[in-house]
């Protein structure tokens, strides 16, 4: 059932750290790959050419593209290790739609924050923090979204945290200050080995977000 | 698995027609609610307070939001006439090909209407790609489901609304030249009855066009 895993990635994207922690979960080897996105290998366009993006898990030769789909492919095939989705079938659909509401809103808006300024910026912030609040009442008193055990929400949600200084320090406010049981959350999933070592360091993020701000010409 | 099944849904959304025809697949008994989107009920602003919007399944007065989420949640709890396939790299194809549909098929099809001239045309041309793709996913198949119609045929549903407005506006972005599997899958699926009573009705087709030109955005809203 293994076989052979690769996950063509890049190191700061919140998508690709979905299936890093997904596999880590789960304990499953895979050989991971660092793609330039400025020179993209042959391999990644021969793998997903109809969005020629990363993440790509290519598992014995077939790639499964977008991260959503591959947690759900990860769940499916090594369904007897550290279930993610849960087994009922509204639980799930609940699940779905906060992943989907996690996709819609927070990459868009987060990336607002880091390239916008004036009232663009203070729109962004504004409703990104909503956003965060939504889903702090979805997750209520739980642990983890996922109820006692990490679940796809948290697997979806958790790698933006890593964005989350370089949001703070580019629109000046705190995420914690505003969303204090988000970051408890967050400190609960940073425990675990499998959360901890597919987040990138939030300082290093930040030098990356700054250096494509001067790429880009933003200020 | 008989209960009660209510379903917000609106004429004029390809979201919500999708939930129509996935509700009729599976032969399930339901209560229709239209939505006057400028005047929504009660019940959805409850149902989907998130998003305030069509398509929302109620099961047992348990809600359901997001027609992606619906249809699976409707083929996980209706086992009859399954959308999806088993294997789970097949799933994983079918979500993929169903992604690319609503994430980039559509909003390029809502951009064509407000662009013109140069603009207009590149954006033809970006349709152009995108349906390729989808041509060539039904290559050696009947339905993009395989043999028969399922999760993917569901949402690419949109072709026939694409050719129904293109008969319509004599604007042709779908030509049987350049797309011919494209073609024979909508003579095919425009054969079904279930898929014809989730079409827009003929005459409120005009009215249909309108609408989509003067409201690009998804009219699930």
């Amino acid at each position: 059932m293994a076989g052979e895993l690769v996950l063509l990635d890049f190191w700061p994207s919140p998508f690709g750290m979905r299936s890093r922690i997904a596999l880590a979960e789960k304990g499953i080897p895979y050989e991971y790959r660092e793609e330039d996105l400025r020179n993209k290998s042959d391999l990644l366009l021969q793998m997903n050419p109809v969005h020629k993006k990363i993440p790509v898990l290519i598992h014995n030769g077939k790639p499964v593209c977008e991260s959503v789909i591959q947690v759900q492919y990860i769940d499916e095939v090594w369904h007897d290790k550290a279930p993610l989705i849960p087994s009922d079938p509204y639980q799930r659909a609940v699940a779905r739609f906060w992943v989907d509401f996690i996709d819609k809103k927070i990459y868009e808006l987060g990336s607002k924050i880091w390239k916008t300024k004036g009232e663009e910026q203070a729109n962004a912030k504004k409703e990104f923090i909503e956003c965060l609040k939504l889903l702090e009442g979805e997750l209520g008193d739980k642990t983890y979204f996922g109820g006692e055990s990490l679940g796809y929400v948290d697997v979806a949600l958790v790698p933006f945290y890593s964005w989350f200084y370089a949001y703070e320090k580019c629109g000046d406010f705190s995420i914690e200050a505003e969303c204090p049981k988000m970051i408890a959350w967050v400190k609960r999933c940073m425990q675990k080995e499998s959360v901890a070592k597919s987040l990138p360091d939030q300082e290093k993020v930040y030098e990356f977000i700054l250096q494509l701000k001067k790429v880009f010409g933003i200020e | 698995m008989g209960e009660e099944v209510t379903f917000h849904g609106m004429w004029a959304s390809p979201f919500s027609r999708r939930v129509e025809l996935a509700l009729k697949l599976k032969a399930i008994p339901y209560q229709y609610i239209e939505e006057d989107l400028s005047n929504k009920t009660p019940s959805l602003l409850r149902y989907n307070p998130v998003h305030k919007k069509v398509p929302v399944l109620v099961h047992n007065d348990k809600p359901v939001a997001e027609s992606m989420v619906i249809i699976e949640y409707m083929d996980e709890t209706w086992e009859n006439n399954p959308f999806l396939p088993r294997d789970p790299y097949e799933r994983a194809m079918a979500r993929f090909y169903a992604k690319f549909i609503d994430d980039k098929l559509l909003p390029t099809l809502a951009k064509l209407g407000q662009t013109a001239g140069k603009e207009k045309e590149e954006t033809i041309e970006e349709i152009h790609e995108q349906l390729k793709v989808l041509e060539d996913e039904l290559k050696g198949k009947q339905f993009f489901g395989g043999q028969r119609i399922g999760y993917l045929d569901i949402v690419a549903m949109i072709l026939v609304w694409l050719h129904l407005a293109g008969s319509i506006t004599g604007q042709k972005v779908l030509s049987t030249e350049k797309f011919p599997l494209i073609y024979e899958w909508i003579e095919r699926v425009m054969k079904m009855e279930v898929v014809n009573e989730c079409l827009i009705p003929e005459e409120k087709r005009q009215d249909w066009i309108q609408l989509a030109q003067r409201a690009p955005k998804s009219a699930s809203n």
